[in-house]
């Protein structure tokens, strides 16, 4: 017996280090008297347990404009993003279950009302150029996103912040405004990364110098950038790749190419269309995870004939999300309720019945509103979301059965979000999601919120979202945001119907954790930190 | 000599109010563009506020004719501005582009000229054979599909199936000179396959226009070998149209080439001008334009003085 355990050992040991192959593996422990299934999860623990330093990693990201910068306030897109989570932390992390753990804080306090939040500082902290991280850094950095001049993506998420200060060499206090129990969340925002401060308090963001796993070697916006790892990286067991270059190929067909033939080795963003194809290719993974990326049809409910209930009720019945998914998404996500939080977040109300294809339901309510017919504009190009105006198309065969006429007006994709999301008072939208039901709701349906897209104004749901936001106890919170989700599903003028997964790819040589973020593409946009080669 | 410096000059000089003329044109038709840099750079998350910091600081809540007036003020100056996007000097950004995009024309045009002009000869020497019909029928065809789809067909071939070339031209500084050829080699060679046809046409259109002529009559009864006929009497006399469509097919090599950058993922000019156009980044816009304007400007006085030191009649003009 002794015998077999030590052969088992040693059997872990190689494969841990990559010295065995995974059919030597399993026949060895078929010899030992090992079931299949068995030796099938030691292998995966055992390979996947220990990750191994080392080797050059080549991304092929669909995002990246040459237009992009290294200014965090002005990230907008996954290429950008992945670079700027490789090359800088932030106070607090996702992590890849979802969960919210420090990153270059230790620890956070709140003051019972939640309107003071004390982050305490991770200490020894080194930058790429040596320095080593104080609260000066912090607050630099978060008040580039601040004040009158800022021209930050991230102003109005910091707007709620009142004060921001020191208190002794390693502890930064945020004041509110308000109660926020979701606070420490929003400063794991992809624009509120921590740069260097200079002595004027103003933050260089131009050289990409930052505390995390990879510094900046050559950085060709839209491109290529390349990175080397940090030496001195302070976070364990994340950083693996010596090398990473980070290349943007927005041409779907090019990337995938790229990928099988050995050009890169993971890609974002699989052509929906020809995954299948992909996945029986020997040597290349295709992944799959349900995050918050969602599409939104929103109505102005303050616009005839959208100021009654009814009329967005039969509306909301008058579509088929099953068929938007088989075809829009090819299968890949889930059907939306009507609201705009996912099963990736914490208080996903699961009880709210799924909303269906109900043509009565649409006839009746129709019939409730008074009006007979109606006719209504739906805007869509495919800036919205790639199928958006075939998904309108659907959308108007649908409800046509229902006796509503959509008029489908295609609209350019150039100036999309200027010209028509906010303006048109029908419109196919899509919203990366947040991780955090207190940001979703309080940036698209709070009311006088800039993007509240449907003009929503209910008094018992912004009574609600500022109670949930400073109330600490999760219970409570739960059958608020429980609560506010049937509101805007029963009552709301957003019309959900999808959530798309992320779909990505990489050869059989990357491996990572079992679990995977949902909050962004590619692991949260963290692959290049959390993935490593066998 | 004299007559065609001051040709030279005289294009010369048109050329520069085409250019000035140019870059009105394309100030006038991004500012009618829906949206400005601000809007397009901050996208689904700008606010009113940000978007009006962000204009105050790049200086586009001007008025239009104040930024057109001082733009060409710095221009004249030769201070082609900085990118709105990056703030980074133009010179720098497009210098490295320009020079992916030259190198790229030209590995192609080192390819494609010699084929196209060789095959063209040897057309016109075996017209009406086999071999014609046959090199019509491949050139034809090639330039007849869709660039896009000929890098696709090209990927598939010698990039999946046999591995001989990489499926993305990833190409960098760093690299060395050939290591640049062998990753430039497919977008190349699919620019080759799509402006051979027209080249190669021409030359033999050319070359038999002639063969009908008095003077080539008088040669073959006089017992010269035909390819000796069509080398020193015909293909002389032909130069001026030949040269022209080479000329103009450069001129494509370096501006028309984005559909196979994108596809190839080749850091070229047009994949910049692209963006560029998307994000409103006026500066960036109007410096591509400049350089894919003067490339025709230049590359066509090029053509006609080519053609007329080929065939000096051209300078009288019947």
């Amino acid at each position: 017996m002794k015998q077999i355990d030590k052969k088992q050992a040693e059997l872990k040991e190689l494969a841990q280090k990559g010295r065995i192959s995974r059919r030597d593996f399993m026949a060895k422990a078929a010899a030992m008297g090992v079931t299949v299934a068995a030796a099938t999860t030691l292998w995966s623990d055992n390979v996947k347990a220990a990750p191994k330093r080392g080797g050059k990693a080549r991304i092929g990201s669909a995002h990246g404009n040459t237009t992009d910068t290294l200014d965090p306030g002005t990230f907008n897109n996954g290429g950008i993003i992945h670079q700027g989570f490789g090359m800088r932390n932030h106070l607090t992390e996702v992590n890849n279950d979802g969960s919210l753990i420090p990153e270059l804080c230790e620890k956070w306090e709140a003051s019972d009302d939640a309107t003071e939040w004390t982050f305490t500082l991770r200490k020894g902290v080194e930058f790429h150029n040596g320095k080593t991280l104080d609260t000066n850094d912090i607050i630099a950095s978060m008040n580039h996103h601040r004040g009158k001049d800022s021209k930050s993506a991230a102003k109005p998420l910091l707007a709620p912040v009142k004060e921001l200060k020191a208190d002794g060499p390693n502890k930064v206090v945020f004041k509110l405004s308000g109660g926020s129990a979701d606070f420490p969340f929003v400063v794991s925002d992809y624009h509120l990364a921590i740069m260097p401060a200079d002595k004027e308090g103003k933050v260089d963001w131009q050289s990409g110098i930052g505390t995390g796993a990879y510094a900046v070697q050559k950085f060709e916006p839209g491109v290529r950038s390349t990175f080397k790892r940090h030496p001195n990286y302070f976070k364990a067991g994340r950083g693996h790749f010596d090398e990473v270059e980070f290349l943007t190929i927005t041409d779907v067909v090019a990337r995938t190419n790229a990928l099988t033939t050995g050009e890169i080795d993971m890609m974002s963003r699989c052509d929906l269309k020809t995954v299948h194809l992909l996945k029986r290719r020997k040597g290349i993974n295709v992944e799959e995870v349900t995050g918050t990326l969602h599409y939104t049809i929103p109505m102005h409910t303050d616009v005839a004939p959208f100021d009654n209930n009814d009329v967005r009720m039969a509306l909301k019945y008058a579509l088929d999300r099953e068929v938007l998914l088989k075809t829009i998404l090819r299968g890949h996500g889930v059907v939306g309720n009507d609201h705009p939080i996912s099963t990736a977040n914490r208080f996903h109300n699961g009880d709210l019945p799924q909303r269906k294809y109900d043509l009565d339901k649409a006839k009746f309510h129709l019939k409730k509103s008074g009006l007979s017919s109606i006719s209504v504009d739906l805007s869509a190009a495919d800036a919205a979301f790639v199928g958006a105006v075939d998904a309108a198309v659907l959308y108007k065969e649908h409800a046509a059965k229902a006796g509503i006429n959509i008029n489908v007006v295609r609209e350019p994709s150039d100036g999309y979000w200027s010209n028509v999301w906010l303006k048109k008072p029908w419109c196919m939208v899509y919203w990366g999601g947040r991780p955090i039901e207190d940001m979703m709701f309080s940036q698209s349906l709070a009311e006088g919120a800039d993007w509240n897209e449907s003009h929503f104004s209910h008094k018992r749901f912004n009574e609600l979202l500022v109670a949930a936001r400073a109330e600490l106890n999760e219970a409570k919170r739960r059958a608020m945001y429980y609560e506010m989700q049937e509101i805007v599903n029963m009552e709301g003028g957003t019309v959900v119907p999808l959530f798309a997964n992320y779909v990505f790819a990489s050869s059989d040589k990357i491996t990572h954790d079992k679990k995977m973020a949902g909050n962004w593409d590619m692991d949260g946009d963290k692959a290049i930190e959390r993935w490593w080669f066998k | 000599m004299s007559q065609i410096a001051k040709l030279v000059a005289q294009r010369l000089a048109l050329g520069l109010l085409t250019l000035f003329i140019v870059s009105l044109i394309i100030f006038l038709c991004v500012e009618m563009l829906p949206g400005n840099f601000s809007e397009a750079i901050l996208g689904q998350s700008a606010t009113p506020e940000t978007v009006a910091a962000f204009n105050r600081e790049l200086g586009l809540d001007l008025p239009p004719h104040e930024r057109y007036v001082t733009w060409l003020f710095n221009m004249l100056q030769g201070d082609f501005g900085r990118s709105l996007a990056s703030k980074r000097e133009l010179s720098e950004l497009l210098g490295y582009r320009l020079e992916n995009t030259l190198f790229l024309a030209a590995v192609a045009a080192v390819i494609a000229v010699p084929l196209a002009v060789s095959l063209g000869v040897l057309a016109a020497l075996y017209r009406e054979s086999f071999y014609d019909r046959a090199v019509n029928v491949v050139t034809l065809s090639s330039i007849s599909f869709p660039e896009f789809f000929v890098a696709y067909i090209l990927i598939l071939v010698l990039a999946q199936n046999m591995g001989v070339f990489p499926a993305i031209s990833n190409i960098s500084d760093e690299l060395g000179f050939w290591e640049k050829v062998y990753r430039t080699a497919l977008p190349a060679l699919t620019l080759t396959l799509v402006c051979v046809a027209h080249m190669m046409r021409m030359t033999r259109a050319a070359i038999i226009n002639l063969l009908a002529s008095p003077y080539i009559e008088m040669a073959r009864l006089k017992g010269l070998r035909p390819t000796r006929i069509i080398l020193k009497h015909a293909l002389p006399n032909a130069l001026a149209p030949i040269i022209n469509v080479v000329v103009l097919n450069l001129a494509y090599l370096v501006v028309g080439v984005v559909l196979v950058e994108v596809v190839f993922v080749y850091p070229g000019l047009g994949q910049l001008f692209v963006d560029s156009v998307r994000s409103r980044d006026i500066p960036v816009v109007q410096a591509c334009s400049l350089i894919f304007a003067m490339t025709y400007v230049l590359l066509n006085l090029l053509a006609d003085v080519l053609s007329i030191m080929s065939n000096p009649r051209l300078l009288h003009p019947r």
